[in-house]
C-alpha cells in the first residue's frame, strides 16, 4: 500500500500532520463562513433556513477549539472538531457531521496515512448512513459522500494513485454527487416533507460536505507544496481491470447477444 | 417574503440581507413566505432609521445588514414573562433548581438537570430529554421513582449530543442507563450519538423510543409516529421498576410494554407562540380547531370547525381507541393532558365525556389522570392518552413517586 500520503517522512510527523489538519479546519471554517448565505438560501428552499448559520457557527467554534489544542495530532484535532460540531451545530447536522467525525477519528491511531485516510472516510460515511438512516438517492449528504469515499478508496487501493490525486478525484466525485441531488426527490430530512416539490433543489448538507472536501484538498496540496491536480472521477484509471468482487457480476452488464 | 406587520419584523431582523423598496414596504430575502395576518396588525412600515428610508416608490436596495443592525426599533406584539428570548431556557432551569434545591442540581455549563443524589447506587438510571416548552416535561419528572435526570434543549429543539452524553455520565452508577427518547429526528439522532459515545466509555446504555401519537405516521419532525404524553407513563412504570432494583433489561422491558399499549391524540384550539419567534407557529382561525397536533406547534392532521367539548373528546378518543383495538373489559389508565393554555375546568369537562365513552365501549377505567403533563407552551387544547394496563403495569404506575410534577404515595 502506498505510503506517499504522509505529509512528512520522519517522526516529528504527528505534530506536522496535526498542524496541517488544524490548517484544514481553519480553511473549512473560512469557506463555510463565506458560503453561509448560499447554504442558507439552499436550505430556505427546502428546510428551515438554518443550515448556513448553524454550520458557520459550528466550524468557527471547531477552528477555535483546534487552535487551542496544546499538542495537536490528527486524531485529537478530528475528535475535537467532531465534539465541537456536535455541541454547536445542533439539530440533525450536529450528530451527522460532528458525531461521525468523533467516531471516524478512531481510525487515526497511527496518524494520517493513505490507509488510515481511507478507513476514516469509510467510517465517516458509515456513521452518517447509520445515524441518518439515509442511502444514496435520498437527497442528503450521503449523495455527496458516497461517490467521494468510493472514488477515494478505489483510487488509493486499486489504482494506487498518490493520495493527493485520489483526494482530487474524490472532490470531483462529490461535486457530481451534489449535482445528483438536484433532480431527485428527498426521502430523508426536512426536505422529504415537500414530497415531489423537493425535486429541483440542491441539498444543503451535500453542498457543505463538498466545501469541506474542497478545503481539505486545497490544504493538503499546500502542505505537500503541490498544485491541486486536475481530476476526473469518471475516468477509469485502469480500464482493463475490474475489481475482483465485481467479476462475477460482469455478465449482467454485458450487452445482449442478439440485439434485435 | 413580504413583511407586512411589525409582528413579523423580528424574523426579518435575523436575516443577514434585507432588501428594502419604496416607502412603507419592506422586501426581504428570507426562508419562507409570510402570509398576511388575518387579524389586522398591519402597522405601517415606516423605517425609523434613515438608512433604510427610501423615498422613491419602487426603489429597491439590497441591504447588507439586518434591521436590528440598522437600529430599526419595533415593538413585539407578544406578552410573555420573559427577558431575552435567548436566555429563557437558561433562566427557567436556574429558577427550577432554585425552587427545588434539595431535589435537583444542574450540571455546570449544561442545560442538564439531575437528581441531587445522582448517580444513585444500586439502581438502573433513567434519563430523558428533549426540547423545552413542554414543562413540566422533562425535568418535572426527575426524582424518586421516576427519572434520574433530564436534558433540556432550546425551545422545541433537541438537546445536543454532548448534553445527552453529560446526562448519561452523571446518572450512571454502574448498573446501566435506560434512555427514554421521544420519536423526533433530532432527539433520536443526538441521543443515539451520545449513547454510542457513552458505550465507548464503558457505560451500559439501552434506549426506547416512545411513539404514542396515533394521529400521524410521518410528520414535520419525525419519520413514524411522534412521541407525546404517553411518555410520562413510560417514565413512571420504568422508573418504578428501576426503583425496585430490577436490572436494565427488565426496566427496558417494562418501558416497551407501556409503549406497546399506549396511544395519544391531541387537539389545538389555538396555536402557540414561541419566545424566539414571538408569533403563532401556525394560523388558526377564530372558529377553527386543529386535530392531531403534536407538541411543537406543528400543524395537525385535520382542521375542522370549532366543536364543543363532547364532540372533540369523541373525535380524539375514537381515534385512540381505534388504534389500540382493546378487548371488552380491558382495564385502562387515561390521561387528559392540557397543552398549557387550557384551564383545568375544561380538562375535567373533557374527562367527564372520556369516561362516559369508555363505559360505552365496555372498558374499565383503572385510573384517570387530569392535568398539564406535557405542554406546548401557551397552546390551548388537550390530548387524550389511553394505556391498557395489566397487574404488573398497575402495580408500577401506582408505586410511590416523588417528583415536582407527579407524586404517588403508597
Amino acid at each position: 500500500m502506498s505510503r506517499e500520503g504522509r505529509t512528512d517522512g520522519g517522526t516529528a510527523d504527528e505534530a506536522t500532520e496535526g498542524a496541517a489538519v488544524v490548517a484544514a479546519v481553519e480553511a473549512v471554517a473560512d469557506r463555510i463562513e463565506d458560503e453561509r448565505d448560499h447554504l442558507t438560501e439552499l436550505d430556505s428552499a427546502i428546510g428551515d433556513a438554518d443550515h448556513g448559520g448553524n454550520m458557520a457557527r459550528g466550524w468557527a467554534a471547531a477552528a477555535d477549539a483546534a487552535r487551542d489544542l496544546d499538542d495537536p495530532d490528527p486524531q485529537s484535532v478530528c475528535r475535537t472538531v467532531g465534539k465541537t460540531l456536535m455541541a454547536e451545530v445542533g439539530g440533525a447536522s450536529g450528530p451527522l457531521f460532528g458525531g461521525s467525525f468523533v467516531f471516524a477519528s478512531a481510525e487515526l491511531d497511527d496518524g494520517v496515512t493513505a490507509e488510515s485516510a481511507v478507513a476514516f472516510a469509510e467510517t465517516y460515511l458509515q456513521k452518517v448512513e447509520d445515524r441518518g438512516d439515509a442511502r444514496v438517492g435520498d437527497q442528503t449528504v450521503v449523495d455527496a459522500l458516497t461517490p467521494a469515499v468510493h472514488t477515494f478508496k478505489k483510487s488509493i487501493e486499486t489504482d494506487e494513485l498518490p493520495p493527493l490525486e485520489a483526494l482530487a478525484k474524490a472532490v470531483d466525485a462529490a461535486e457530481r454527487g451534489v449535482a445528483f441531488t438536484v433532480p431527485i426527490r428527498a426521502k430523508k430530512g426536512r426536505a422529504s416533507y415537500l414530497g415531489w416539490r423537493s425535486v429541483g433543489h440542491q441539498d444543503p448538507g451535500a453542498t457543505s460536505a463538498l466545501y469541506i472536501l474542497e478545503e481539505l484538498l486545497a490544504t493538503a496540496a499546500d502542505a505537500l507544496d503541490s498544485e491541486v491536480p486536475d481530476a476526473d472521477a469518471t475516468s477509469p484509471t485502469i480500464p482493463d481491470e475490474e475489481p475482483d468482487d465485481a467479476a462475477g457480476d460482469g455478465e449482467g452488464d454485458a450487452p445482449p447477444e442478439d440485439g434485435d | 417574503m413580504i413583511v407586512d406587520s411589525w409582528e413579523r419584523l423580528r424574523d426579518v431582523s435575523r436575516h443577514t440581507s434585507t432588501r428594502v423598496s419604496g416607502p412603507g414596504e419592506f422586501r426581504a430575502t428570507g426562508p419562507s413566505e409570510f402570509r398576511l395576518p388575518e387579524r389586522g396588525a398591519s402597522a405601517p412600515f415606516t423605517p425609523v432609521s434613515s438608512a433604510i428610508t427610501l423615498a422613491a416608490p419602487g426603489e429597491e436596495r439590497e441591504l447588507p445588514l439586518s434591521l436590528t443592525d440598522l437600529g430599526v426599533s419595533y415593538t413585539l406584539i407578544m406578552k410573555k414573562l420573559i427577558n431575552d428570548p435567548d436566555d429563557v431556557v437558561d433562566e427557567m432551569l436556574d429558577g427550577m433548581t432554585a425552587a427545588y434545591p434539595d431535589r435537583f442540581r444542574r450540571l455546570p455549563d449544561t442545560q442538564v438537570v439531575v437528581r441531587d443524589d445522582a448517580p444513585v447506587e444500586g439502581k438502573v438510571a433513567l434519563v430523558t430529554g428533549g426540547g423545552s416548552g413542554h414543562e413540566p416535561t422533562h425535568a418535572g419528572y426527575v426524582g424518586d421513582g421516576m427519572l434520574d435526570g433530564a436534558a433540556a434543549g432550546d425551545v422545541f429543539s433537541s438537546p445536543t449530543a454532548d448534553e445527552f452524553e453529560a446526562l448519561i455520565d452523571a446518572c450512571d452508577a454502574g448498573d446501566g442507563v435506560l434512555a427514554i427518547i421521544k420519536n423526533y429526528e433530532g432527539d433520536v439522532m443526538n441521543f443515539e450519538t451520545a449513547i454510542e459515545l457513552a458505550e465507548m466509555e464503558g457505560v451500559e446504555v439501552e434506549s426506547v423510543v416512545v411513539n404514542d401519537d396515533v394521529a400521524v405516521e410521518d410528520s414535520l419532525y419525525t419519520s413514524g409516529r411522534r412521541g407525546v404524553c404517553g411518555t410520562i407513563l413510560v417514565h413512571k412504570a420504568a422508573g418504578a421498576k428501576a426503583a425496585e432494583g430490577a436490572d436494565l433489561s427488565e426496566v427496558k422491558r417494562v418501558a416497551e410494554k407501556v409503549i406497546d399499549n399506549v396511544g395519544t391524540m391531541g387537539t389545538a384550539l389555538t396555536s402557540c407562540v414561541t419566545p424566539e419567534k414571538g408569533e403563532p407557529t401556525f394560523d388558526l382561525g377564530d372558529d377553527e380547531i386543529e386535530l392531531g397536533i403534536g407538541i411543537h406547534g406543528e400543524p395537525g392532521t385535520e382542521r375542522t370547525e370549532l366543536m364543543n367539548a363532547d364532540e372533540i373528546t369523541d373525535a380524539l378518543t375514537e381515534a385512540v381507541l381505534d388504534d389500540l383495538d382493546l378487548d371488552e373489559g380491558q382495564e385502562v389508565l387515561t390521561i387528559v393532558n392540557g397543552m398549557g393554555g387550557t384551564p383545568q375546568m375544561e380538562l375535567f369537562v373533557v374527562n367527564r365525556r372520556l369516561q362516559e365513552l369508555l363505559g360505552e365501549r365496555d372498558l374499565e377505567t383503572w385510573d384517570a389522570w387530569v392535568g398539564d403533563y406535557m405542554t406546548s407552551l401557551d397552546m390551548a387544547g388537550a390530548s387524550i392518552t389511553v394505556c391498557a394496563v395489566d397487574e404488573e403495569l398497575k402495580e408500577l404506575l401506582a408505586a410511590p413517586a416523588d417528583t415536582p410534577a407527579l407524586t404517588r404515595t403508597q
